[in-house]
């Protein structure tokens, strides 16, 4: 079955331009995410993973090439609201308790008051975080608070979520169990989504595709596809075809960068 | 059309440079008072130079010596627009000169005042603000270390100087005045009073700055008070001894002139602004403030560099962009 | 829990090693007996001659030299004994009454305040959205701040007089100028401060400047706000007081500080002084307080 692609990357460059001169962050990356997919972007640090997220965001503009997301033009898409982003870090507003942090986006979006209750409710059950909603962010853990960002990403309802790192800086137990729950969200939401990370277990537990990049200049070296079923838990990891995806994951890394320098 | 005079910069200048010259002469016909074209083109001109200062504000570039160029260049263009349209209004309008007097007449006064001008610098800068600054941060600082050395000490005095930065110390100056007599002597006590405090808190904050980790690396060392002191501790509470210095340096300048205001010998800045007013001669007036703000701001950059010199290491020098 | 048994009973030696309660009262009590003992010397020069004339001995050294009508240097009762008479005594609607000049103070300070918050937080929105306006004005901002601004007064008040204006307003002009300084810098500063990552949030909701100002600038700016109008406020006060330096000295705190000094009446400058810092310091406590308030409605932590 050929679902429909969500996005599609095709000769995509990006140079900034520095007072040291040019910086290669994309070069010629092509790429197809299907509807339903769990893309994952690995990669060493200053590969251009995160640099290809926001290009998908229209955060960033490439330079060269051509980029559709849901058939538009990431601007336009970005306009339409066509997805949602979590970042590296929580970034809840303080001033905000969790049920507004969450209402931020749908205020912005101009929906109206009942609609809004009924989608903070929803998607704080979908992150487990019904009961907090009068809380603050302070009061939260720093894996809850990850959880708050994503029903936040989450509340518009978008087809697409991009998260960048989101798990990075919490601990590994937090993060096992953040991702089984992302799993799960995604099995439940059927959302496509694209993950950049920089861990190898992470990328393959969680993708049905997993984007292997190398940096100077940043680009696609393998796409590795996982056929894990959907509903697998945290006790794949155990199994040789998880170290072999993960072997492959491995290797194509050291090929794309020698770490000399 | 803006679009038009934003791809033809030397058009831009060269329009800009004739509407001036023309306006210039326009406003400087003493016989007629001008009418409205002069007042469109004064208009005009000031819409002109936005345009190319937007422009020049907006422009991207990569080097780094063309940044440093713009960004001086583009606030010395609005300055230079600001004195511009004073003295085309004011001239335009024929604005008494006990109102507001052009910057032309302003500095001509300034060029044939000379001697008093130096005078008066002299007797408030160099006799009152400087001594007064030095005294006044010394003792401050040398507090802030008393304080440091003994937590009650700190504990006592540090509410109070924290509640006395906050006061309108230029208020005792009438005090100062009456026990010190008329002369300089008086402007120093009053200066010392007002840079104490914000240097005693400053001091104080500072020599706290030094993070924990540093300080049980010099505890591993088995390091004496004094080189803690003088190792980790000082040299952390630098910016903060700056950053008292440059706030004293403004409220020295106005400690010694508004204490001026309460009693003087016939010369300094304060006796000059306040005696001209009285007289009507704004020029002067105005002429004694351009020596005070270029007084203040060489003061003020004097220690800024100075500061750089010293707290090279610290965050807020580094370059802004990374990636 | 032993721990916390021992500090939950305060002793006198643990208040002396760790409140700053007892370290102030005592420091506060030494500051007064120094000037006490000050003002013996000091006031020598006008009571040597009465004390001569009252027959000399320890006891009437004390009284002469803290009881002179017009010393160099009161005792700090007679100053609390003129803020009594000049407070409590006379009517607060009279001339003679401290709380009449404080009011004069107060009311130009505060409508500069007011109109000087105005300004600089208007100035500071559109530094923080306009590229040309923040390049051309920020450097002229922070440089001004190096001038003496406060030399201008005497000017601004006769030049406003000239053209008619007089009373609160002159004052307030100068007020306001002083204060809009360092707002629109702290506000500049706090307009700007939210990080990238929130800034990139808002544009991945193609949110308007306009809601990127009210939902995240704003309130993200506000710890910055207050912080400055604490600044504010306080040299608002100087401005004012400043301010009533060159109208003749009619009224206000300014008034009483000059007059005192043309007819050397200490104890009015004193008073005078008293009810500045005590008007200074319960402004900034005032904005202080509304801050704590602001912030535990917005989430802080108590």
């Amino acid at each position: 079955m050929a679902a429909a692609s969500v996005i599609e990357a095709r000769e995509l460059s990006l140079t900034f331009e520095t007072a040291d001169g040019p910086v290669y962050a994309l070069s010629k990356v092509n790429l197809t995410v299907h509807d339903g997919d769990f893309v994952s972007f690995i990669g060493p640090s200053g590969c251009g993973k995160t640099t290809l997220l926001r290009v998908i965001a229209d955060l960033e503009q490439a330079s060269e090439g051509h980029i559709s997301v849901n058939g538009m033009k990431p601007d336009e898409a970005r306009r339409k609201r066509a997805y949602g982003y979590v970042f590296q870090a929580p970034a809840l507003y303080p001033w905000r308790t969790i049920e507004r942090n969450v209402a931020l986006p749908l205020e912005i979006m101009g929906f109206s008051a009942a609609e809004r209750a009924e989608r903070i409710s929803r998607n704080l059950d979908l992150v487990n975080l019904t009961g907090f909603e009068k809380k603050f962010p302070w009061q939260l853990s720093g894996g809850m608070q990850q959880r708050v960002s994503i029903a936040r990403a989450l509340a518009v309802d978008p087809k697409l979520l991009l998260m960048d790192e989101p798990f990075g800086a919490l601990d590994e137990i937090v993060r096992d169990k953040l991702n089984q729950q992302l799993l799960e969200l995604w099995g439940r939401t059927k959302k496509t989504v694209v993950f950049v990370t920089h861990s190898i277990p992470e990328a393959v537990f969680l993708s049905t595709h997993i984007v292997v990049m190398s940096p100077r200049p940043g680009r696609i070296i393998d796409v590795i596809e996982t056929k894990f079923p959907k509903d697998r838990t945290l006790d794949i990891r155990e199994t040789p075809e998880f170290l072999k995806v993960a072997h492959r994951v491995r290797e194509g890394l050291r090929q794309g960068h020698s770490y000399d320098d | 059309m803006i679009a038009g005079l934003r791809r033809n910069p030397f058009a831009v200048i060269a329009l800009i440079a004739v509407s001036a010259a023309l306006l210039w002469l326009m406003a400087h016909q003493a016989a007629a008072k001008p009418g409205g074209i002069f007042w469109l083109g004064v208009l005009i001109l000031w819409a002109l130079i936005w345009i190319g200062n937007d422009a020049l504000s907006g422009l991207a570039t990569t080097s780094s010596v063309a940044v440093r160029l713009r960004n001086l260049a583009v606030p010395a263009i609005f300055g230079i627009t600001l004195l511009l349209l004073w003295q085309l209004i004011a001239k335009g309008f024929g604005i008494p000169l006990v109102l507001l007097p052009a910057p032309s007449d302003i500095w001509a006064r300034l060029i044939t005042s000379l001697p008093t001008l130096k005078a008066d610098f002299i007797q408030t800068f160099l006799r009152a603000v400087l001594p007064g600054w030095i005294i006044g941060s010394l003792a401050g600082f040398l507090v802030a270390i008393l304080c440091d050395a003994w937590g009650f000490l700190k504990r006592g005095l540090l509410p109070l100087g924290n509640l006395f930065a906050a006061l309108p110390i230029v208020g005792v100056a009438p005090i100062m005045v009456m026990w010190f007599g008329f002369d300089w002597q008086s402007k120093v006590a009053v200066v010392v009073i007002m840079t104490f405090f914000p240097m005693l808190v400053n001091a104080v904050t500072g020599l706290q700055a030094a993070g924990a980790l540093e300080r049980d690396l010099m505890r591993s060392y088995g390091a004496s008070y004094l080189d803690t002191l003088l190792k980790l501790r000082l040299p952390a509470a630098m910016p903060f001894v700056f950053n008292a210095l440059k706030i004293n340096s403004t409220l020295a300048l106005i400690g010694a002139i508004v204490a001026e205001f309460f009693g003087t010998p016939i010369v300094g800045m304060g006796f000059r602004i306040s005696t001209e007013v009285g007289r009507l001669g704004l020029d002067m007036v105005w002429a004694e403030i351009a020596v005070a703000a270029i007084a203040g701001s060489a003061f003020y950059g004097v220690i800024a560099l100075v500061e750089r010199a010293v707290t090279f290491w610290h965050p807020s020098y580094r370059a802004q962009k990374g990636s | 829990m032993t721990l916390a048994a021992t500090r939950s009973r305060p002793s006198l030696a643990g208040a002396f090693a760790h409140g700053s309660t007892l370290p102030v009262t005592i420091i506060v009590l030494i500051v007064i007996v120094i000037w006490y003992l000050a003002a013996i010397p000091m006031n020598r020069v006008l009571s040597e001659p009465l004390i001569a004339a009252a027959g000399g001995g320890l006891g009437n050294t004390l009284s002469i030299s803290w009881s002179l009508p017009r010393p160099v240097l009161p005792a700090p009762h007679q100053v609390l004994i003129e803020l009594w008479n000049t407070v409590f005594i006379v009517a607060p609607w009279r001339p003679k009454s401290l709380l009449y000049h404080c009011w004069v103070t107060l009311s130009s300070t505060l409508l500069g305040f007011i109109l000087g918050t105005i300004l600089g937080v208007g100035l500071a929105i559109a530094i923080v959205h306009v590229k040309a306006l923040s390049r051309s004005l920020m450097p002229w901002i922070i440089a001004s701040q190096t001038i003496p601004i406060l030399a201008i007064a005497p000017m601004v008040i006769v030049v406003l007089g000239s053209i008619g204006l007089t009373g609160l307003l002159p004052k307030s002009l100068i007020s306001m100028y002083l204060c809009f300084f360092p707002v629109t810098i702290g506000m500049v500063k706090g307009l700007a401060s939210p990080d990238p990552m929130q800034l990139d949030l808002m544009r991945t909701y193609n949110a308007s400047t306009t809601q990127v100002l009210w939902k995240l600038r704003w309130p993200a700016s506000l710890p910055f706000l207050f912080a400055s109008l604490k600044v504010a406020i306080a040299i608002a006060l100087v401005g004012a007081i400043v301010g009533e330096l060159p109208t003749g000295a009619q009224a206000g705190i300014g008034a009483r500080l000059l007059n005192g000094s043309y007819y050397g009446q200490t104890q009015q400058i004193w008073a005078a002084l008293v009810a500045a810092a005590v008007m200074s310091s319960g402004l900034v406590w005032l904005i202080g307080f509304i801050e704590r308030r602001v912030a535990l409605a917005m989430g802080g932590r108590p």
